[in-house]
């Protein structure tokens, strides 16, 4: 048995906050890199230069890599031996998102109600928190701020199991086109596969924190993912979406069991700013 | 990409004129940010034929939700957000307010193309997701309407040679469809 304060998760949750906003993943540097080597459209490679240059300031200034610093989505997977002690954990995770945007100069983005006011909460919080029990006797914090610009393009539909393959990558491929310049290309392409209305797109988003180009461990799925990249690159949107050869950065899939009449694909865009971070206590 | 053209606020039409989708542009001078709500707030104004708390008349609208600017500095990061959340409001501030460019990213709708060529008017992008290094363009900035929207407030911002694209030109030439179709496969 383990015992973590609320005030250790406030603490790691506000240090995490800020760090990902100024701190894009060495994974997806590379990756952007690698893109630049391939773009061949002048306008692409000058986006990617750019998009490089501005990663570098952000990291040397420790200033947001991007204004939309994102509403806070953050997954703790909590060791079922971890004692959390100190008041609510959910109440912590706030506290560090309040502190870690006031304190690192983030933009606070999050409205208190959808339909009427749209007021903003003034501090970006409440955080999107999903919450897993694991073995073990760590909690693992996983900060991934997401922006409008890309999870407006995303998309979910339940398809008939008679759809099969070729209906999921119609649609997948058609969401991407559809987003087309909006999401900030290069983009990262999450998809979740299978479980129910609501765990397909879970596994989506989960999918965008893997490593960038790492592959589904199913090589059908692995090949899957290669064959979308490459449908997705050959679109010609491009970076910003002024036309160019590198649109997309990965593709990945993760997938669930689902039920015998069910086929829920889920679609989760990312920006090229393909935030996240995380610390284990 | 062409020679780099150096741009300054207010714009002429005759200005205008002279973009061509494609072309790289170093704008500097005034410009105005505004996002949708601020947007909807400037066309309820129009519609109520009151007048602006800005007057648009040859100006550009930014379309720009700035973080927070840390000491010492005018502005934080400050890239361009999703420009067609604006297409419905973009064509009553060409038309009525005589705005003359717009700064943002990504494509636009048929009717504000349309609203460009008939008011000879522009949209640039700028590179989105690059909100540090355009920060450092900006010179100054202060709220001028809008305070209680905080980061969509009216901003006016000075800018010195801020880097952008001219995406679509006042003849509805337009980068996104043309950049497309040459690298679709």
């Amino acid at each position: 048995m383990k015992t973590i304060t609320t005030q250790q998760i406030t603490e790691a949750v506000r240090q995490l906050c800020m760090d990902v906003s100024y701190d894009l993943p060495q994974d997806v540097e590379a990756a952007l890199e690698q893109g630049l080597a391939k773009e061949e459209s002048s306008f692409g490679k000058y986006c990617l230069e750019q998009i490089i240059h501005n990663c570098h300031l952000a990291r040397e200034h420790r200033q947001a890599m991007c204004q939309d610093t994102g509403i806070a989505v953050v997954y703790l997977y909590i060791g079922q031996d971890v004692h959390i002690i100190g008041g609510s954990l959910a109440d912590a995770v706030n506290e560090g998102v309040r502190q870690g945007y006031e304190d690192g100069y983030l933009r606070k983005s999050v409205v208190e109600e959808p339909l009427f006011e749209r007021m903003n909460t003034g501090d970006n919080t409440p955080a999107v928190m999903h919450m897993e029990l694991v073995p073990g006797d760590q909690l693992r914090i996983m900060v991934v701020p997401k922006g409008a610009g890309s999870e407006n393009m995303g998309a979910m539909k339940m398809l008939k199991p008679a759809d099969g393959l070729e209906g999921a990558k119609q649609f997948i491929l058609d969401t991407v086109r559809n987003a087309g310049g909006n999401p900030c290309p290069p983009i990262v392409v999450g998809i979740g596969v299978g479980g129910t209305m609501e765990k397909a797109p879970m596994l989506a988003k989960q999918a965008l924190t893997r490593e960038i180009g790492s592959r589904n461990p199913n090589p059908l799925y692995a090949k899957l993912e290669e064959e979308l990249l490459e449908a997705i690159n050959n679109m010609g949107i491009g970076p910003q979406g002024l036309g160019g050869r590198v649109t997309a950065l990965a593709v990945h899939i993760e997938y669930y069991p689902t039920h015998i009449a069910m086929l829920p694909v889920a679609v989760n865009i990312n920006c090229h700013a393909a935030r996240h971070k995380e610390v284990v206590l | 990409m062409s020679e780099i053209k150096k741009l300054t606020t207010p714009l002429t039409a005759e200005a205008i004129r002279d973009l061509k989708a494609g072309d790289s542009v170093l704008l500097s001078g005034v410009i105005y940010t505004a996002r949708d709500k601020a947007h909807k707030r400037l066309c309820d104004t129009l519609a109520e034929g009151k007048p602006l708390p800005v007057a648009l008349e040859n100006q550009v609208i930014y379309y720009v939700g700035p973080a927070p600017a840390k000491p010492g500095q005018p502005i934080g990061s400050c890239g361009p957000t999703t420009s067609s959340r604006m297409d419905s409001y973009a064509p009553i501030l060409m038309r009525e307010a005589g705005l003359r460019g717009m700064l943002g990213k990504g494509p636009r709708s048929k009717e504000v193309v349309d609203t460009m060529k008939e008011t000879t008017s522009v949209y640039l992008a700028a590179i989105g997701g690059t909100g540090v290094s355009i920060s450092h363009s900006v010179k100054k900035a202060e709220v001028i309407a809008y305070e209680d929207l905080g980061t969509c407030a009216i901003r006016r911002l000075e800018v010195e040679d801020l880097p952008c694209i001219v995406a679509i030109d006042c003849q509805g030439n337009n980068l996104y469809e043309i950049g497309v179709k040459t690298y679709e496969k």
